[in-house]
């Protein structure tokens, strides 16, 4: 065997272990007497794996691995990491207000009034709407429920969306579409049950490494595995038939399966005619999608499609799984729709390893998208424009219905309404824009053009950079509440110490602001215990319903499935298992999907497709994992991936810097020549802000359904340079680089490691603390 | 095997997520290092990886603990093969040179060598050790030889490995294809 050890050049010096608030070796002692063990859930991924917290004289020393049924004990790197974000060094402990100078500390009460009279000056200038909340899908779901009543009855505006539009939405909109009901419908144990199991755009092993368990046991019952992905992962690597297509073009691929199933007379008629609507429309519609057809679009051989849609149409029980890969195209929302479309006329829903899931992305993805932060949204996944919803959460909230403001728009519809100065104002809470929305150079055009931009959270990032107030939050530790995971399984997060220094729990930030702005009596809430009961009774009734779920039993049972409509109900781990639909007439919709080319198509100049993604050792924007030692160690910058035949054609070998250009900008990256991906498609995962940001790259798209930004498909090119590629930054943290100048972009030629101080050229400014 | 429990390193399964490696620092004995290795076999080509975890050899005798010049590492009665102590080593780097899966660490700044000691404080009370408790994949499973031969029925298990003329008996053990069961793993061919 040869082990060679793939060279990329790391930067010089990364943390610390015990800078990131680890904790001193003490030999032969697993634990100190004097500790506590608080049981919760990861801050991360949407799987929410158990987990104990370590507790010692009101510090979070380390972790335990706990046995929940969700991830017995296991825990990805992350997970093992997560813990150290708690005393971290770099974490916020009092406010920050921006004068000419930069950032600079301020009391609460200054930090408070700049946002409030910020807002009110905006308001009655340019109506209610100019001011917009954004919040976060990784936030527990009684912070969420706030923000959105925050929105609607303190600031009134109709403009309240979140970071699940870059996540969630696609699936959302065609789980609402076909199924009238935007969940889950297989939890992901079902693959131990299913003979075929198909995924799409998702590389389990590292977005969700915990689900990986579920993989092999369908693989040790001698399931068949079928894998769709420009890359080879290391699921891939074990699937029976890995499907490597092209970036964005995954609809062709399932419309060509269903022509196969239907020509092949795999079609469960007895299940369509009996559960279904609109068979007929949609199996016109494929007619002329031949495997012939799909391969030439996909890049891929006809027979291997024909034999993906044999496979999975005659099993007994088959299973479709996919992620962020299908979702984060101008086709997202279609392409999920064309993955039920083949569910449906299969009869796989509803059944033990027959069905569908997608994987929600973010900590609380499922319970983040389902009360009230989303721009179309009242709590319990009830739609703000049906006046049955508007009243019943009117009553709940204590309000005329007529005060909650209509539809608002999705983030990236306000993003117009920004550049057209109709949007002046935004509160942000636990996002970074920066390094997470498509077209960077946009985002720090627009962040920084807003007349208030205000941030909630727990470490400074590139975003808060740009603030005009910056209000230090809690951490997922520093206040309890509730998490829905992947699987609808709401899990409950229990608090393990107090916020450090100033910082205060994001309710109280909420409660307070809500307060100043004379609107403090609908929001009397002394902690989460107090927001989840009233939110039990505004889901209740809803589709996503709450009503049965407290957090004593979340203690005493375990996580809990919703819809749970009262206390003795044992929750719904599994959907449609009498197979009825969230429809009136009880009956799953086939949905039309029409193809769209990808957003962005390779020519000449950029002869390219560029399609961006996750490392295992980073969690999103990476403002929290980009400071935790191993993890920087695990992944301290990012690279292009780039297959052995493309980059000898461009003189590029293992290593070499390059520069990768695309319409929008270019970040010089080091090369891995890897034979695991397309040679038409380079890859660079895209947690990291510039000089070495994926987002500089991609291109501003959206699902005009979802409007999810189409980060899976860019045209790119490639050239090699000499010398080495820029080191990433040093995530921002408050005293350092916090002066005005930080609101344009960062010099590429910055060489600051990630971890030291960098010897900025302008001299730090603002607060000493 | 002497202990009832061993790990079980299972290649194939192994996603290179770097939990293991992540877990290990954890550990009371030695926070901040890791024992652990996780090695692509050859990224340029493939995603397969290999995570390699102290195998806590038997027959020969412990190689680390046998070309230690001053009995630093001992082997306790259930097999497992301990760090060494630090009261007694002189930091000769002899262990790490010796080993042949190459497992012992050396600290140059306290001049201590390190290796796995099986998460002694958890083993001894009947919990799995760190990496094999947190790995996703189960491409490091703690358990017995029956417990894996139910769950994995395509697959066996060898706890013999060669490394040219000289065969290794360990008290961790491999699961490899089925029809290698028995067989002696030749890790490095004979010359």
């Amino acid at each position: 065997m040869s082990r060679r050890r793939f060279q990329m050049p790391t930067p010089p010096g990364v943390d610390e272990f015990h800078s990131a608030g680890g904790d001193a070796a003490g030999m032969w002692a697993t634990h100190r007497p004097d500790e506590e063990l608080v049981a919760t859930h990861c801050s991360f991924c949407g799987v929410q794996c158990g987990m104990h917290l370590r507790v010692s004289e009101g510090e979070v020393i380390g972790v335990e691995p706990r046995f929940d049924t969700h991830n017995r004990g296991k825990l990805c790197p992350k997970g093992v990491s997560a813990y150290q974000q708690i005393s971290h060094p770099d974490r916020l402990t009092h406010p920050l207000v921006r004068d000419a100078d930069g950032l600079r500390r301020a009391t609460w009460d200054e930090a408070l009034d700049r946002v409030v009279d910020g807002i009110t000056r905006i308001q009655a200038a340019h109506g209610r709407d100019a001011v917009a909340t954004y919040g976060g899908a990784s936030l527990v779901t009684e912070k969420t429920y706030v923000l959105g009543k925050f929105a609607r009855l303190a600031l009134g505006t109709r403009q309240a969306d979140y970071n699940g539009r870059m996540c969630m939405v696609s699936a959302g909109a065609a789980n609402y579409a076909s199924f009238g009901v935007d969940r889950t419908p297989n939890p992901i144990s079902d693959l131990a049950h299913a003979d075929t199991a198909i995924v799409l755009g998702a590389n389990v092993p590292e977005t969700f490494p915990i689900f990986i368990r579920h993989y092999w046991e369908l693989l040790d019952r001698g399931g068949t595995l079928i894998v769709v992905d420009p890359r080879e992962t290391t699921l891939a690597r074990v699937a029976a038939l890995h499907l490597a297509l092209r970036p964005g073009t995954d609809a062709a691929l399932l419309l060509a399966m269903l022509h196969e199933i239907i020509a092949r007379d795999l079609v469960d008629t007895d299940f369509v005619e009996a559960h279904t609507v609109g068979f007929d429309a949609v199996a016109a519609s494929v007619a002329d999608w031949t495997p012939e057809r799909a391969a030439e679009i996909c890049g891929l051989r006809a027979a291997d499609i024909t034999e993906a849609a044999v496979r999975f149409g005659t099993a007994e029980r088959a299973m479709i799984n996919h992620a962020r890969g299908i979702e984060q195209q101008v086709m997202g929302a279609r392409n999920a729709m064309a993955c039920i479309n083949l569910c449906l006329a299969t009869g796989n829903i509803g059944r033990p390893g027959a069905g569908y899931g997608t994987i929600t992305g973010q900590g609380n993805g499922q319970g983040g998208r389902e009360h009230g932060q989303k721009c179309d949204q009242l709590p319990g996944q009830r739609s703000i424009e049906d006046p049955e919803a508007r009243a019943h959460v009117a009553a709940v909230w204590g309000v005329d219905p007529d005060e909650i403001p209509g539809r608002g728009d999705p983030i990236f519809k306000q993003l117009d309404l920004m550049e057209a100065g109709e949007i002046r104002g935004v509160l942000n809470i636990c996002s970074n824009p920066i390094v997470s929305w498509p077209d960077e150079q946009r985002t720090r055009r627009l962040l920084s053009g807003l007349d208030l931009y205000a941030v909630i959270d727990i470490f400074l990032s590139e975003s808060a950079l740009l603030a005009d107030v910056v209000l230090p939050g809690s951490a997922w530790a520093e206040s309890e509440g509730v998490v829905a995971n992947s699987d609808a399984l709401v899990c409950k997060i229990n608090k393990a110490v107090d916020p450090p220094g100033e910082a205060r729990d994001d309710i109280w930030i909420l409660c307070e602001l809500a307060r100043r702005l004379g609107r403090g009596q609908h929001f009397p809430y002394r902690g989460a215990a107090d927001v989840f009961e009233e939110l039990r009774r505004a889901s209740a009734g809803g589709k996503a319903d709450y009503a049965g779920i407290t957090y004593e039993r979340l203690e005493t049972e375990g996580p809990i499935a919703w819809p749970c409509p009262s206390t003795d109900h044992p929750g719904t781990p599994r959907m449609f298992t009498d197979h009825r639909f969230f429809f009136p007439d009880g009956r799953a919709r086939f949905n039309v999907v029409e193809y769209e080319p990808p957003a962005e198509e390779p020519d000449a100049d950029y002869p390219l497709r560029l399609t961006t993604g996750r490392t295992v050792a980073h969690y999103l924007s990476g403002n929290q994992t980009r400071r935790l030692g191993y993890l920087v160690e695990q992944a301290p910058r990012p690279w292009v991936e780039v297959h052995p035949s493309t980059a000898a054609a461009l003189g590029i070998r293992d290593g070499d810097s390059v520069r990768v250009e695309s319409r929008r900008g270019e970040s010089v990256l080091p090369a891995k020549v890897v034979a695991t991906i397309r040679p038409d498609t380079v890859f660079i995962p895209y947690h990291w802000a510039s000089p070495v940001a994926a987002n500089t790259l991609t291109i501003s798209r959206f699902d005009p359904t979802s409007w999810i930004p189409a980060f899976k498909t860019a045209a790119c090119r490639l050239s090699r340079v000499d010398g080495p590629a820029p080191e990433p930054s040093r995530p921002p943290v408050p005293g350092l680089a916090t002066t005005a100048s930080d609101r344009v972009a960062v010099a590429p030629s910055t060489p600051a490691p990630p971890t030291t101080v960098p010897a900025s050229p302008t001299e730090p400014r603002g607060p000493s603390a | 095997m002497s202990y009832e429990r061993s790990i079980f390193v299972d290649p194939s399964r192994c996603i290179a997520c770097g939990a293991c490696v992540a877990a290990c620092r954890e550990c009371d004995d030695h926070r901040g290092k890791s024992m652990m290795n996780l090695d692509f076999i050859d990224r340029a080509a493939t995603t397969a990886a290999l995570p390699t975890v102290c195998m806590h050899c038997e027959d020969p005798f412990a190689p680390c603990a046998e070309v230690c010049p001053v009995d630093a590492i001992l082997r306790t009665e259930d097999g497992v093969v301990q760090s060494p102590d630090p009261s007694r080593c002189i930091g000769c780097t002899n262990c790490v040179n010796a080993c042949p899966w190459g497992v012992p660490k050396f600290d140059p700044v306290e001049q201590l060598a390190y290796k796995c000691n099986l998460c002694y404080d958890r083993t001894a009370v009947g919990l799995a050790p760190m990496c094999a408790t947190v790995c996703p994949s189960d491409a490091l499973f703690y358990g017995t030889a029956a417990e894996v031969a139910a769950a994995r029925p395509s697959r066996a298990v060898i706890d013999v490995f060669s490394f040219g003329d000289q065969e290794l008996q360990t008290g961790n053990q491999y699961v490899v294809p089925a029809e290698l069961a028995g067989s002696v793993l030749p890790l490095i061919s004979p010359p």
